[in-house]
């Protein structure tokens, strides 16, 4: 999200619109979406807070859970959000800024409400975290290890982490398997996969070979290159237990 | 007798709950006021954090003696239904006691992370208007780290490495580990039926 729309990138660069907030959340509800995670990608950059009145009418609409990222910075901000009807809280850079937000988040919230993203690229098995991604000026190494970071955020209280890997971003060639594969054998709480989606068989692939918990895409399917009804048949035939 | 009313058990997101219900075309008075809730059609409890927490509230506001009286339907959504019960393993909680059993902790497994996260199929157990026109399997939206047991209260279960309680029900006071407000069309005719109760 970027003023007030949907945005996509290529390798979190080249933002181009991709549509209306209400509209596009509408249309993955009716198309049987199981979660939407809605991002908005230059509050942290730009050291400004979300911007909220769209999370009530998001909520408002929708009747599948959805998270919030995005220049979360304190306990008040993630209460503005979830009182506004988003059902968890995703921190990405302002964690990284100051990693106790991830335990004040969890001892207020639960550790189910707290989700901890991380945007990651490097050589294989070398990966570093990535901060501020969402601004290609401004992104820069984090100065962490992509794991170590991974293992921090589940003991300081992240109930889900997202691993967004920043090579495959928006390039629909497959999702990072062995980065993911690297990340679940230190993931004891539900990993989501981010990056990379451009066909069915590659969420099949994740699932199988990366053992994720949940596969999450953009791009494909704003665009509609990817649709949810037939995604998940591929899916149920390959014998992964999706919501039909 | 005014409508349903949520109990205000300082939750953060009990927004979604009251959105849900007004897409049923109903509203519902947010309320942690012992005599407003007394008077409500039907009793929402919500909740998320932990059990301790919500005791406390409870207590202080003089909730934890109203609600066990109440005789009205009365719904707990997911640590809502857990403090229905007599006692949870978080914080080792003494609870509201009007379902027998004790809640406990779920173990994590391979393939199955602690807190259970995500769409799991809900079993039904024996017949109640509560489940009426839900699918027999039918998906819902679960997050939660700790369950309530298997027992006669069971109306449908949920399996996640081990089995317990997604739905429950005893008299006036009926529980459900699931968040039906996130549940899509299943979570809609959930709460539809709950409203519907006499």
């Amino acid at each position: 999200m970027r003023d007030g729309r949907v945005v996509k990138g290529l390798r979190f660069r080249d933002h181009v619109d991709a549509g209306d907030i209400e509209a596009l959340a509408a249309r993955y509800r009716e198309e049987g979406a199981d979660e939407l995670v809605f991002y908005d990608i230059t509050a942290s950059p730009e050291g400004r807070r979300l911007d909220r009145a769209w999370v009530r009418r998001v909520a408002t609409l929708l009747d599948i859970p959805f998270c919030v990222a995005g220049g979360i910075r304190s306990v008040a901000d993630a209460e503005a959000v979830l009182a506004a009807g988003a059902e968890k809280v995703s921190v990405n850079s302002p964690a990284l800024e100051r990693p106790a937000l991830v335990n004040e988040l969890a001892r207020r919230f639960g550790s189910q409400c707290v989700v901890v993203g991380i945007d990651s690229r490097g050589p294989p098995g070398g990966w570093r975290v990535h901060q501020y991604a969402g601004d290609p000026a401004r992104v820069r190494d984090a100065g962490r290890d992509t794991l170590d970071w991974l293992v921090e955020a589940q003991e300081r209280g992240a109930g889900e982490i997202v691993l967004n890997c920043m090579e495959q971003d928006g390039v629909r060639r497959g999702y990072d398997v062995a980065q993911l594969s690297e990340a679940r054998a230190h993931c004891d709480v539900p990993l989501v996969a981010s990056g990379g989606a451009g066909s069915p068989e590659d969420f099949s692939e994740v699932f199988e070979r990366a053992g994720v918990d949940a596969a999450l895409a953009a791009g494909a399917f704003h665009d509609g290159s990817i649709r949810i009804p037939a995604l998940k048949a591929h899916l149920l035939g390959r014998g992964i237990a999706v919501r039909p | 007798m005014s409508g349903p009313v949520i109990v205000d058990t300082g939750g953060a997101n009990i927004a979604s709950l009251q959105l849900a219900v007004e897409r049923l075309g109903r509203t519902a008075e947010l309320s942690a006021d012992p005599q407003r809730i007394e008077r409500g059609s039907h009793v929402f409890l919500p909740g998320v954090g932990a059990a301790a927490d919500a005791m406390t509230r409870l207590e202080r506001t003089g909730l934890a003696e109203v609600i066990p009286r109440l005789t009205q339907p009365v719904l707990g959504i997911c640590l809502g239904m857990q403090l229905l019960y007599e006692a949870s393993e978080e914080g080792e909680t003494r609870c509201l006691g009007v379902l027998p059993g004790r809640v406990r902790r779920m173990s994590p497994a391979p393939g199955r992370p602690v807190p259970h996260m995500g769409w799991n199929r809900v079993a039904h157990g024996r017949p109640h208007a509560l489940l009426e026109g839900l699918e027999d399997g039918g998906f819902a939206y679960f997050v939660h780290s700790y369950r309530a047991p298997l027992g006669e209260d069971t109306l449908a279960a949920c399996d996640y490495g081990e089995t317990f309680t997604a739905i429950a029900s005893r008299g006036n006071f009926h529980g459900v580990q699931f968040h039906p407000e996130r549940s899509a069309a299943l979570g809609s005719r959930f709460l539809a039926n709950f409203l519907e109760l006499p």
